[in-house]
């Protein structure tokens, strides 16, 4: 195809993924949305596929069967729970592209392209390293395979940082001399041990952050892809990727009160000392299904607040049965979900969504938390550190000053909870300790069950 | 020094940040994790870059990381829209 009449199709295809994006703003238009930005993909494809440069499809056709082969099945059978680490493990699928093929161009054409060519092939293969080894690291920590705790170690700053000189030093010697493979390929290897080390120090509990920043790196990545091979659709969809996930990250961020380069530095949750003095234990009030189950049959309002004990326990059909037994009993159900509730920014909504909970029902903090004075009862499933006032009266709490769910101003709150062990960030609930605060303890779904049975008597 | 190619490219590059910046913070709360999985389909569009590299015979190694690359992002490609309208189907509104 004339590359003339591609740029066409591509332009196309660039108006077709921000209309797609534009329907995500509702659910309802979300689905219609995704079909024209599937057009667009479709479109780009085989446009390219018709351009005179391509010679042999033998190749294509197989990368396009594997890949395939691979990305259908991750998607169709994958369990909600696990969406985290299957977005993890996408965004180092693209960075593992964007590499390979900045790799292939610069080992086609090394320095016969000048200094600023290679330049930008050199910042494309960094970004796209660096996301990759960065990105197979967090999708190892959500699914479990290495610990989820912040491994930190001293000086792990200053070593970060001067990784990072290094690349930039390298880049700035592949600008300057272009046929320096060696400075490229040493670069390469930096960006991929910076990309491992940068995830390291970064504990469960900050993955949502850490997830929108990998995909805003991938963003990024595409984008100089798109500078490297002068392709404007990639500049246009990486630059929206881009802002897509610095946007979230930034939401994230101001969901737990912290300045991002803190999440990134600062190895929350390792270990959190407690000022001496304040390990005085109070009581908390312990309670049983008997009667966390009459308390709920006779409330007119309830309010569930779900965290990632409920995605751990996979409760979410659970609580939604014993939601339609309470609003069959007459009580007004509504669920509060935090921004930072779960693994990955919209993580509740989707396992709720999953056990056909409506759309409707679900409400962020800025709708919920003037509800909770009015409200009888709140259950808490497998949330902690969202529910903690200390984040409001505790100065020294290392939470202080995040916006949380006020559940504490309902008449009741039930806190479902496996034990009294704090949460990742490893710091007291001063929750529990409150005098219309029952602890229900126990497997989140088993209470759920448990509760549903009480409810039926 | 800089050729006007990559200065037309920052022109997109930068326009297009702007229009994502606007666009993306309309997106519901509700959907930020379908709004991930999208954006991830959608950056598979380096399946184009690719689909050259591993097309173009220019030699054993290109034509291998080309097709290495094809294959990622064909996954994200595929895998990512076939999640988003998973997730997305279950989205239902209250009767």
């Amino acid at each position: 195809m004339q590359r003339n009449l591609l740029q066409l199709f591509y332009l196309i295809s660039a108006v077709l993924f921000v209309l797609g994006l534009r329907g995500l703003s509702h659910p309802k238009t979300a689905r219609r949305g995704m079909f024209l930005a599937e057009l667009g993909m479709l479109l780009a494809i085989v446009g390219t596929l018709l351009h005179h440069e391509i010679v042999d499809y033998r190749w294509i056709v197989a990368g396009l069967v594997l890949g395939t082969a691979i990305g259908a099945p991750l998607a169709i059978w994958i369990p909600m729970t696990a969406v985290p680490q299957r977005t993890a493990l996408s965004h180092s699928f693209g960075a593992l592209a964007a590499a390979l093929v900045g790799f292939s161009e610069y080992a086609r054409h090394g320095a016969q392209l000048g200094g600023v060519r290679v330049a930008v092939i050199g910042v494309e293969v960094m970004l796209g390293s660096l996301t990759f080894t960065g990105s197979l690291m967090a999708a190892g920590k959500l699914q479990g395979l290495i610990r989820g705790y912040p491994i930190t170690y001293r000086g792990q700053n200053v070593s970060n940082l001067a990784l990072l000189a290094g690349m930039a030093g390298l880049t700035v010697v592949l600008a300057l001399s272009p046929a320096t493979g060696a400075a490229f390929y040493a670069m390469v290897g930096l960006a991929l041990v910076f990309g491992v080390l940068l995830i390291l120090p970064i504990g469960a509990a900050d993955m949502p952050v850490v997830i929108a920043l990998l995909n805003s790196y991938g963003g990024l990545t595409d984008a100089a892809m798109g500078f490297m091979l002068d392709n404007k659709i990639q500049i246009i969809t990486g630059s929206l990727d881009g802002s897509s996930g610095f946007i979230l990250s930034v939401l994230m961020c101001r969901a737990m009160n912290r300045p991002i380069t803190n999440v990134l530095f600062g190895a929350f949750g390792k270990v959190q000392e407690l000022p001496a003095g304040q390990e005085t234990k109070k009581p908390i009030h312990q309670t049983t299904v008997e009667e966390a189950a009459e308390i709920l049959g006779t409330a007119r309002s309830v309010v569930f607040v779900p965290g990632y004990g409920m995605a751990v326990s996979q409760a979410q059909h659970r609580v939604r049965e014993l939601a339609d037994m309470l609003k069959g009993k007459g009580a007004a159900v509504r669920y509060g979900i935090h921004a930072v509730a779960g693994r990955m920014p919209g993580h509740m909504n989707v396992l709720l969504a999953e056990a056909n909970v409506p759309y409707d029902e679900l409400h962020d903090m800025d709708q919920i938390n003037s509800y909770f004075s009015e409200t009888d009862v709140v259950v808490v499933v497998g949330a902690n550190d969202v529910v903690n006032p200390a984040a409001k009266r505790t100065p020294g709490s290392p939470i202080y000053g995040m916006p949380i769910l006020e559940v504490e101003k309902a008449r009741v709150v039930i806190v479902c909870k496996r034990s009294l062990n704090p949460g990742f960030a490893g710091i007291d609930n001063e929750l529990y300790y409150g005098d219309n605060v029952l602890m229900l303890f126990g497997d989140a779904k088993d209470s759920m069950v448990k509760l549903a049975t009480a409810l039926k008597q | 020094m800089i050729d006007p190619g990559l200065i037309g490219d920052l022109y997109v590059f930068v326009l297009a940040g702007f229009l994502g910046q606007y666009v993306i913070s309309r997106v519901s709360p509700l959907l930020h994790t379908p709004l991930m999985s999208a954006t991830n389909a959608i950056s598979g569009i380096s399946l184009v870059g690719s689909l050259v590299v591993a097309g173009a015979g220019h030699g054993p190694l290109s034509t291998t990381l080309g097709f290495i690359a094809v294959t990622a992002s064909t996954i994200n490609v595929v895998g990512g829209f076939l999640i988003t309208d998973r997730i997305l189907k279950m989205f239902k509104a209250g009767r």
